[in-house]
């Protein structure tokens, strides 16, 4: 056997594998998103029409697809910031020489990320619940009233961002963490010796040392919360009011509840764009700021 | 400077001890919650610690819900995500690491290229596949997702990286075969990046939802996060009962994640540096 004949031997179950099971659904998708796929095709493919874009064009005229789309913004805007900073800070904390078991540390503040979603989205469920929830017990110490966290269309999306937080910080916390470990200890000294305070520091010297991780860090956690589905299809149902139909959540109804397949893949595709242009406007605004 | 050090060293040590309290309250109050009697959450102050420590939520799950059914169904599943990825991934990852063949890196960065589709896309045609082939409802259909993935072959390439070009050299004048340096040389010196996918896999596989939620309807095979979800439908006021199937859920990724969190973590700081 010649190296390069084994090379694609080897490389060949892989490739079958994600061409029959990943690049021909996804081709397939695209197709489908230009028919009107539905119960009746799916009972006989004889019903199946070409329609053009008449999918993409009912969705970006059905209100729920906007609300969805609104939504899923609002978790994406303001949970990744968030999340960013929560892990920021807990890195930070982390990386102190000052100390003490730090290997504890950092596994506990971890481990939220290993759970299973469905499962601590039910026990935030409890957690946060209006009358017997610790939440509002803990913020009537401080004199606040009780939140109808989930039953109240302005604080479910809240609610889903702060239990989505507890569970995702850790994951970046331990990328920007080995970061911050890379960062050269003579830029510290000699910023030290230049007499810069705590905060001058981390403007200075930390934050630009992250700043490479911090875009990488950003763009996958925009891209994981831009497929928000499970917590409010846990915690929420979509409600109240719909503020928490999210646009997987749409496309799960929309495909798999009412089995409009076509359309479902229409609502997809334009997750998908959607996803892919927001990337790519962070790479510009990085290169941007970089050179400037 | 000296004399802050104290202060400061208390006030960051607080901090972390305060934000690592805040992290494990709800996982400790799963665990607390599960083991009181039903009914018991519900009063204000909700209580920290059961009064008295009672299984009969556990017993519920396990002979009314059933959960054991789906307990190994989940197992069942993870463990064959888990080998079909190492069977999958491994040879590929180490091929475009290792092997010379005409369209190599071209492939690769076709591979690298199409991370930027989210999988939900493939979802729909995916589902009529299955249906088409009779996999819908099946062990079988709940795995297709796992069998090769551009992250898996990704994170073996960059380990096989490091092995020596002149070890496999050295074999290959010796006249072993490529499928036979691949087993006999590469396979144990792969043995820490197995490890990681291993873990990284199986866990990635007991907690997923949405394609599980989609492709076993029926509750006989269900997994179980799908279970739970829809227990925690039926169930909304059993807070106990709930706190129970919570626990039988997390506990054992969460057991495993300790036990292997070395390689765990490797594999993720491995796959955050993909730039």
């Amino acid at each position: 056997m010649k190296s390069s004949s084994a090379g694609w031997i080897f490389v060949a179950p892989a490739l079958a594998a994600l061409g029959v099971f990943f690049v021909i659904p996804v081709a397939s998708a695209l197709a489908m998103s230009f028919t009107d796929f539905d119960i009746y095709a799916l009972a006989d493919i004889a019903n199946l029409r070409f329609v053009g874009l008449s999918n993409y064009v009912r969705l970006l005229q059905t209100p729920l697809f906007w609300q969805a789309l609104l939504n899923t913004f609002y978790f994406v805007v303001v949970g990744v910031p968030l999340s960013i900073a929560v892990s920021l800070g807990a890195a930070l904390l982390l990386n102190s020489r000052l100390v003490r078991f730090k290997a504890f540390y950092r596994t506990a503040l971890f481990a939220p990320v290993v759970t299973t979603l469905v499962a601590v989205a039910v026990v935030w469920r409890y957690l946060l619940h209006t009358r017997y929830g610790f939440l509002n017990y803990a913020l009537a110490a401080f004199g606040i009233d009780p939140i109808d966290w989930l039953g109240d269309p302005h604080w479910a999306m809240p609610a889903i961002i702060v239990m989505s937080v507890w569970k995702n910080f850790g994951y970046n916390m331990v990328i920007l963490l080995a970061a911050l470990q890379a960062v050269p200890a003579e830029l510290y000294e000699a910023a030290r010796i230049d007499g810069a305070s705590a905060l001058r520091q981390l403007r200075d010297v930390t934050l630009p040392a992250l700043a490479p991780v911090l875009l990488m860090v950003s763009i996958l956690t925009m891209a994981g919360h831009f497929q928000l589905f499970a917590e409010p299809y846990v915690m929420t149902q979509g409600g109240p009011a719909q503020r928490t139909i999210t646009v997987l959540y749409f496309m799960y109804d929309e495909g798999f509840k009412w089995w409009s397949l076509g359309s479902a893949s229409a609502v997809a595709f334009v997750l998908f764009v959607i996803m892919f242009a927001v990337t790519l406007l962070q790479l510009r605004a990085a290169r941007y700021t970089e050179a400037a | 400077m000296s004399d802050a050090r104290p202060a400061k060293s208390l006030a960051i040590n607080a901090a972390l001890a305060v934000v690592a309290a805040l992290t494990l309250f709800p996982l400790a109050w799963m665990f607390s919650a599960s083991l009181m009697a039903p009914g018991e959450t519900s009063v204000f102050p909700p209580p920290l610690l059961p009064r008295s420590v009672t299984l009969a939520n556990y017993r519920e799950l396990f002979a009314t819900a059933g959960i054991g059914r789906q307990i190994a169904n989940s197992a069942l599943i993870a463990a064959c995500a888990t080998v079909l990825s190492l069977v999958f991934n491994l040879s590929a990852g180490y091929a475009f690491a290792k092997l010379r063949f005409a369209g190599r890196d071209a492939t690769f960065r076709t591979l690298l290229g199409a991370l930027v589709i989210p999988g939900q896309v493939a979802m729909m045609p995916l589902f009529l596949m299955l249906k088409q082939m009779g996999l819908v409802n099946t062990y079988a259909g709940a795995l297709v997702p796992w069998l090769a993935s551009v992250f898996g072959i990704f994170l073996v390439r960059q380990y096989a990286l490091s092995i020596p070009d002149e070890l496999l050299e050295a074999a290959r004048i010796d006249g072993a075969g490529e499928l036979r340096i691949f087993t006999s040389i590469v396979l144990p010196l792969l043995t820490p990046i197995v490890v990681t996918l291993a873990v990284l896999t199986f866990l990635g596989s007991w907690n997923d939802f949405m394609w599980p939620l989609i492709v076993l309807t029926d509750r006989e095979l269900q997994t179980l996060p799908v279970a739970l979800a829809g227990l925690s439908r039926e169930h909304v006021q059993d807070t106990e009962l709930m706190m129970a199937g919570s626990v039988v859920t997390v506990l054992p990724v969460l057991v495993l994640f300790l036990v292997l969190q070395r390689y765990y973590m490797q594999g993720l700081l491995m796959g955050s540096v993909k730039g």
